[in-house]
């Protein structure tokens, strides 16, 4: 009975086998993963995480860039009308899992794809994508070995050695810190990458640092904050994932030490954390709606989209807040429809080689790519967490001393 | 003096919320012979329920509720995935229990959204207070004693009370006891209802102190309240106790000192270490102790 | 036993050579109907195949239980990566390290040699071996302490070790040499899948050859009962070292094999859930059976990553009910574990082999005679 069993089970997972391989042929196009469109549909792959480490944040990029679909849903090729189809996948924030989940959308035919949240994902599947000649656009990855020698990724923010040195100088100018805590989570290179950076600047600036590094999964913050406190820390900078954050901004509140973060702090989760415990929190981020009318009208747009739908909603965290990387998910899904236009084809390949003319003032500022495919922004935004109101404000717009 | 209470005190707390999770490791174990691994998922859960539950009601209601849901929980996880495997092989109950972990990550996932929810503040252990000088939350102070009331109480459980005799004699001699008489399911999910329940407790003390919850935040502390468990002599409930206080307080010196990126690797060492040197852990000979 | 291993050996090479060939005709197809997803999906399974396998030698046919795998595969992609990043490339990837204090790369090495094509394999191949001896020799070093250990104690200890091995490997101080918490890219790897068919393929035939060899019933006794065991002249220190140790070597051929699947390595994916994963998938396949575990590894993989995934696509819910989500994919999926665990004990073979399933059951007085 049990060997009838075994051999069923063998049998049945063959068939499937063979019986998925069949199904999954038949809605692909057959061209060999290098095109796209079929009767007037274009495909536009997003490949970020919605489970794992950086599911939230993962959410809430694909949140703009489904707000940007609804803005703009198709697009004109060579006279034709073409309708964009999103292909969302979950990578799993996992680098294993990624590699599967780039591979579902170039076997979907997708002609170009958007994402991910967190670098490492990223870096992870940018091999699948060059062999499969298809362009990506990261929306907030900002590690610089995402688009490091492949010419197939492009990214629509500014990196982390910009962004980590603009930080060291708003610690300067804003806080006239002498010592700085760069409060780093071992493993991640988002965040070691960035305290690396910020530690070079202040090498040049002058100011003192002291650093040490979270064990993953570690859960008490007291002894970081008592260590900033005892090396008589002005400020902490602290880039980290908003887990991390939450948990450090509680215990750093009581310190009375100020925060310094990088972009993902922009992120409901920090507001609800600062206002709870009165923590004097700054951050940089991609995104400040007083910017630009772009800007303004965007934020406008993407709250009402969010308030109509209980299930948006319910994936940007149950709140309206509008998230950077949400701006970001909008302009790349906008880059992206631009580079389609200048290609004026679905060929995929066409469309990574019209991608690095493609210009286009979005509401993050303008795109314009250089020739590692990074856009080159000089200011980035500084918001701060006004704990009366419950809200974030725009701080500054701060560059680099010269 | 200061700076050295400031890294003891965490100590003594996070140890203490070891301790209280430990022991339902070390109970399960003690009886079912089981490494529970689920048991720090269960924890996490009870932070999601009281999360949840605060927004529909006032806390004081919210507390009992969480401790009703959890002790459900714990109990269903034993009926559904372990009381089948009671004839088993001990592996199939153990990876049994490693399925229910993955499970109950996969659905906390599924229903929060992997975003980190802020803790309710729950009045009067929430507020901020000051212990010679240093500052911290009174919830601190509150874990290591509300631990060893709890702890004296469920001694005096297991010595006094027919449950308790039960109990003891289950995890002496399994199929003994069961022939006597004893109705060996009923002590086992008492097992659990109490595991559970000091869980839940375990839960407020921890989320009140670190505030926030996600899917995962409950995986490293049960890792090493675990540790803590088996460091102690795993089924042993003093051991599970000093267990847990001497990693807790070890783990925030050798942050205290700078080696932070080492504190859990040292954890692990020092598990070894008294393994090698006594493979039952320190107290895990001391039979008339199991439960 | 000679005669019978040599046909072991002869018919191993025969499906090795078999599958090759297949997966090449498959590649094939794929390529020309855009089915790279099958492809990716089958280069996964193969890698998990060989780390179930490795699992199943310790925990199934040993009967030790450790959970250690996680560790033993991080050394092996580490090494895997260090070891073969071009050296034009390392400025790049050593971005915070000027290019790292390794300054070679053992497949130019060998190509400089032997040409670029088979100079590159070959350095591949070497380094390969090369993971799995340095895995190995961790195996043998983390086994010194840890094997006199019992059961449960021996599963949190060697767990405990995987976790050291990783904070090590993220350590500041070595980042020059590990890369520290960044990630480990840009080195060579196989496009196709037959290489990895192949590679694995010998590697799990080696296995089956130790698993019907004399140590091969040795562990079996040893797992079955040590004490008997021992009364029959069985070193039990040295067996359990030496399975733990075998276990080990492939654990890091498997870890060098899955970073080059993964084209990227970060020592923060292997955690104790990586473990959890390869031990659900030799239970699945059946505890003891290698050929139960090469089909669990295909199984698990292709649900998880492909057949499910409409799972979690918002779009598919039918009319109003709103259960489909993302994340509802992996409830499914552990549910459906969960299931195999508790109804489906002996897993998908048991203890049978597939060439057991073929032949025709033998009767009871033949199998005692087999000793079975």
């Amino acid at each position: 009975m049990k060997r009838m069993f075994a051999v069923l089970l063998t049998l049945a997972m063959a068939l499937s086998l063979a019986a998925c391989g069949g199904d999954s042929g038949s809605n692909s196009n057959g061209a060999g993963g290098s095109g796209s469109s079929e009767g007037g549909v274009i495909k536009i792959g997003i490949y970020e995480p919605s489970s794992g480490a950086n599911g939230a944040g993962g959410k809430k990029e694909v949140l703009g860039i489904e707000y940007a679909n609804t803005q703009v849903s198709s697009v004109t090729i060579g006279g034709e009308e073409y309708k964009v189809e999103l292909v969302p996948v979950d990578n799993q924030s996992e680098n294993d899992k990624g590699v599967s989940a780039a591979q579902q959308l170039v076997s979907s035919g997708v002609a170009v794809v958007l994402g991910s949240y967190g670098s490492g994902v990223s870096m992870a599947a940018a091999p699948v994508f060059e062999e499969a000649k298809i362009a990506a656009i990261g929306c907030s990855c900002t590690n610089p070995g995402v688009t490091l020698g492949n010419p197939y990724y492009f990214r629509v923010c500014y990196l982390d050695p910009f962004q980590g040195s603009v930080l060291a100088n708003l610690a300067k100018d804003e806080f006239d810190a002498k010592t700085a805590y760069v409060f780093t989570e071992l493993g991640d290179d988002y965040s070691v990458g960035l305290g690396e950076y910020f530690t070079q600047e202040c090498g040049r600036l002058g100011i003192q640092v002291v650093a040490d590094q979270n064990p993953q999964g570690n859960t008490d913050m007291s002894g970081f904050v008592n260590a900033a406190k005892s090396a008589g820390a002005d400020v902490i900078f602290a880039p980290s994932s908003t887990t991390v954050a939450s948990l450090l901004i509680d215990q750093a509140a009581s310190a009375g030490i100020p925060l310094i973060a990088g972009d993902t702090w922009d992120d409901a989760v920090i507001l609800q954390a600062a206002s709870k415990s009165k923590a004097d929190v700054y951050f940089s981020t991609f995104y400040d709606e007083g910017a630009s009318d772009d800007a303004a009208a965007f934020m406008e747009g993407f709250k009402a989209w969010l308030n109509a739908n209980s299930d948006k909603l319910a994936n940007n965290g149950g709140s309206d807040t509008v998230s950077a990387v949400s701006a970001l998910g909008y302009d790349a899904y906008m880059v992206a429809i631009e580079a389609i236009k200048a290609a004026g084809s679905a060929d995929s390949d066409a469309i990574a080689k019209a991608l690095p003319g493609v210009t286009y003032t979005g509401v993050t500022g303008d795109v314009v790519f250089d020739d590692e495919g990074d856009v080159d922004k000089n200011i980035i935004f500084i918001k701060g967490v006004d704990t009366e109101k419950g809200e974030f404000y725009s701080v500054k717009e701060q560059g680099l001393a010269q | 003096m200061v700076q050295f209470l400031s890294a003891l005190l965490p100590g003594i707390s996070v140890g203490g919320q070891y301790a209280l999770i430990a022991l339902g490791y070390t109970m399960v174990y003690g009886i079912l012979r089981l490494i529970n691994f689920a048991h720090g998922d269960i924890f996490t859960v009870a932070g999601f329920i009281m999360f949840y539950a605060v927004t529909a009601m006032p806390v004081q209601l919210a507390i009992p509720l969480t401790i009703v849901l959890t002790v459900l929980l714990g109990f269903t996880v034993e009926r559904l995935a372990y009381k089948p495997l009671r004839s088993a092989p001990r592996m199939s109950v153990m990876i049994s229990a490693i399925g229910v972990s993955y499970l109950l990550q996969n659905l906390m996932w599924y229903i929060t959204g992997g975003q980190p929810q802020q803790y309710p503040v729950i009045p009067w252990i929430s507020d901020s207070i000051s212990v010679f000088g240093v500052e911290t939350k009174r919830v601190t102070v509150i874990t290591p004693i509300l631990t060893i009331v709890l702890i004296l109480a469920l001694v005096t459980l297991i010595k006094k009370t027919r449950i308790g005799m039960a109990m003891r004699a289950a995890s002496r001699d399994f199929e003994t006891a069961r022939l006597m008489g004893i109705k060996i399911n009923s002590v086992i999910s008492m097992t659990f209802v109490i595991g559970s329940f000091l869980a839940a407790v375990g839960s407020f003390l921890f989320f009140s102190n670190y505030s926030t919850v996600s899917p995962t935040v409950g995986t490293m502390p049960g890792l090493k309240a675990f540790v803590a468990a088996v460091f102690g002599g795993i089924g042993s409930i003093p051991g599970a106790v000093v267990g847990g206080f001497i990693i807790g307080i070890c783990e925030n010196i050798i942050r205290g000192l700078g080696y932070s990126t080492f504190s859990d690797a040292f954890t692990f060492a020092l598990l070894i270490l008294v393994l090698c040197v006594k493979p039952t852990g320190l107290f895990g000979e001391k039979l008339e102790e199991k439960v | 036993m000679d005669k019978k291993s040599n046909k072991t050996i002869f018919w191993g090479l025969v499906v090795i050579a078999a599958m090759a060939v297949l997966s090449l005709g498959a590649e094939g197809i794929a390529d020309a109907t855009g089915q790279t997803l099958l492809m990716t999906v089958l280069k996964k399974g193969t890698v998990y195949a060989l780390l179930v396998v490795s699992m199943n030698l310790l925990n199934g046919f040993t009967g030790l239980f450790s959970l250690g795998q996680a560790g033993f595969m991080l050394i092996g992609a580490y090494t895997y990566a260090i070891l073969t990043i071009p050296v034009a490339k390392r400025a790049g990837v050593y971005q915070y390290y000027d290019g790292g204090i390794v300054q070679f790369s053992i497949p130019e090495a060998f190509s400089g040699l032997l040409g670029d094509l088979v100079g590159g394999v070959i350095g591949m191949v070497v380094t390969l071996l090369i993971c799995g001896l340095l895995a190995a020799l961790f195996g043998w070093l983390i086994g010194l302490p840890v094997l006199r250990l019992k059961s449960d104690y021996l599963a949190i200890a060697t767990l405990g070790f995987a976790e050291i091995i990783r904070t090590f490997i993220q350590y500041e101080s070595f980042a020059p040499l590990t890369n520290g918490s960044n990630t480990l890219r840009q080195y060579p790897t196989f496009k196709h899948l037959y290489p990895y068919v192949i590679i694995v393929g010998i590697c799990i035939l080696c296995i089956v050859l130790l698993v019907n060899s004399t140590y091969g019933r040795a562990f079996k006794a040893v797992r079955d009962d040590e004490i008997a065991a021992e009364a029959m002249g069985i070193n039990l220190a040295k067996h359990k070292m030496l399975s733990f140790v075998i276990s080990s070597f492939f654990a890091g051929v498997g870890g060098g094999l899955l970073a080059m699947y993964m084209s990227s390595v970060q020592a923060k994916g292997f955690t104790v859930a990586m473990t959890y994963e390869i031990l659900l998938m030799v239970v699945i396949g059946g505890i003891g059976s290698i050929s139960g575990s090469i089909i669990a590894s295909y199984l698990f993989i292709g649900c998880s990553e492909w057949w499910l995934r409409f799972l979690d696509d918002p779009g598919n819910n039918p009319g109003g009910i709103k259960l489909l989500a993302p994340g509802f994919r992996m409830v499914v999926f552990s549910t459906f574990i969960m299931i195999v665990v508790l109804f489906f004990r002996k897993g998908i073979m048991g203890e049978k082999e597939f060439p057991d399933l073929l032949r025709r059951r033998p009767k009871k007085s033949e199998k005692e005679a087999a000793g079975k």
